[in-house]
């Protein structure tokens, strides 16, 4: 497979990662995707979970992210994330500490308005997701 | 005719003012180029969600059930505008060209009758709009643009302050009023209506991309997830350029201000120096003229 996918991964505050690759799983909300080079155009919205890329049969890179948009295009795939971090530099303690914390957060709101349920289920949510990546196997 | 002594103070206190300026120069340097990286850091997210935006948005604008953050509230009655300034001053005609902006834009809207709120981010933009319109401040965001590091969680947070009032149907057209950082010596005061959104202009017809895209899930929920974080967005790049003008503004002004000073001490020293030496020969004159009259 000569062609390539040019990959673009991009949070608000910077380019994270721009990378020629042959192929990215990214988390849709409704269920993984995996995109090959010449992907048809698509845009999903991203749940909580881990991008990854592969070169040839190899998983090279694990990215966590806790939500965004995925758009291909005949350029390619372009991700926005609102946060993203490598997989290899989440510590299991702190991920197992944040989950905690968003579950006594969540367990603490008494009656709380439905805005701030919506924030805090969402908080629990990710930091599930982020455990879930840092512990589960390549 | 001030005193050799006063002027040896004078002197003495602006080099001392110069010292302070040409060292907030520096700083505001510093603070500048990481200002500078910041604001190119943050473009690719906003083209890109720009472009994704454009593409949804075509789609959906015609349908009834388009969200309001897109179509609008069908009026434009009431104004919300969101005044960012910095925190602080010394900054040349920064905060004051932003201020005397948003002023002649609440007249306007004013005199076409139309309903104005304001939404001051920074200490400055509020302390100067307070007097005359502090009945019509709905709210007042502080400590966001002194900061270090302009953080996203910010943006949200101005964005969901923003997006809160216009569910509570308090406004219907929001625009955002900042300086676009051109180069150190321009900024150019920006207006950017963010509710309704603007479309985005008609881009690319030779790259037939549009066209064919697949949603998943459907368009308007991606539209409704897409269309807040949009506003954080646009809050964001407001809150990056305005920092980076901000310290353009301060360093410019701080060099001009260290040019003064230092003319101004090359003057006071000139007049030192004569008045020394008229006092130096006047005190001969008179020695030479006692001892004549000896």
């Amino acid at each position: 497979m000569a062609e390539k996918l040019a990959f673009d991964l991009v949070a608000p505050e910077r380019l994270l990662a721009s990378l020629e690759v042959d192929m990215v799983v990214a988390p849709g909300v409704e269920g993984d995707f995996g995109v090959l080079p010449l992907h048809a155009p698509l845009v999903s919205l991203l749940r909580p979970g881990v991008i990854r890329v592969y070169e040839g049969d190899e998983v090279t890179k694990r990215v966590f992210v806790a939500g965004g948009f995925a758009e291909v295009n005949g350029r390619g795939l372009s991700i926005l994330a609102e946060e993203a971090e490598p997989v290899e530099e989440i510590d299991p303690e702190e991920a197992r500490t944040r989950l905690r914390n968003a579950e006594e957060d969540l367990a603490d709101a008494k009656e709380p308005e439905e805005a701030e349920r919506i924030r805090l289920e969402r908080a629990v949510a990710v930091a599930r997701a982020r455990l879930e990546a840092v512990e589960q196997p390549v | 005719m001030p005193s050799l002594k006063d002027l040896r103070n004078r002197i003495a206190s602006v080099k001392q003012t110069r010292k302070i300026t040409s060292a907030m120069k520096l700083v505001a340097a510093s603070k500048l180029r990481r200002a500078q990286a910041q604001a190119e850091a943050s473009r690719p997210y906003a083209t890109r969600m720009a472009e994704m935006l454009g593409n949804l948005a075509a789609g959906v604008a015609e349908l009834p059930e388009a969200p309001k953050l897109l179509s609008g509230t069908g009026k434009e009655d009431v104004h919300l505008l969101v005044v960012m300034t910095a925190d602080r001053g010394l900054c040349g005609g920064f905060n004051s060209s932003i201020v005397r902006a948003a002023r002649q834009r609440i007249a306007r809207l004013r005199a076409e009758g139309k309903e104005v709120k304001l939404l001051c981010v920074g200490r400055k933009g509020r302390d100067m709009l307070r007097r005359e319109y502090g009945d019509l401040i709905v709210d007042y965001i502080a400590g966001v643009a002194g900061k270090r590091r302009m953080e996203f969680a910010d943006a949200r947070m101005i964005a969901e302050k923003v997006s809160a009032l216009f569910d509570a149907g308090e406004f219907d057209v929001c625009t955002l009023i900042f300086n676009r950082f051109r180069s150190v010596i321009t900024q150019v005061v920006t207006f950017n209506q963010v509710i309704p959104v603007q479309p985005p202009e008609a881009e690319k017809p030779e790259e037939e991309l549009g066209a064919v895209y697949e949603f998943e899930p459907e368009e308007s929920v991606i539209l409704g997830e897409l269309l807040p974080r949009n506003l954080a967005v646009q809050v964001y790049g407001a809150l990056v350029e305005n920092a980076a003008g901000e310290q353009g503004a301060r360093m410019a002004a701080m060099d001009n201000a260290t040019r003064n000073s230092g003319e101004m001490i090359h003057r006071l020293t000139l007049t030192y120096n004569r008045t020394r030496q008229a006092q130096i020969t006047k005190e001969l004159i008179e020695i030479i003229s006692g001892a004549e009259a000896l």
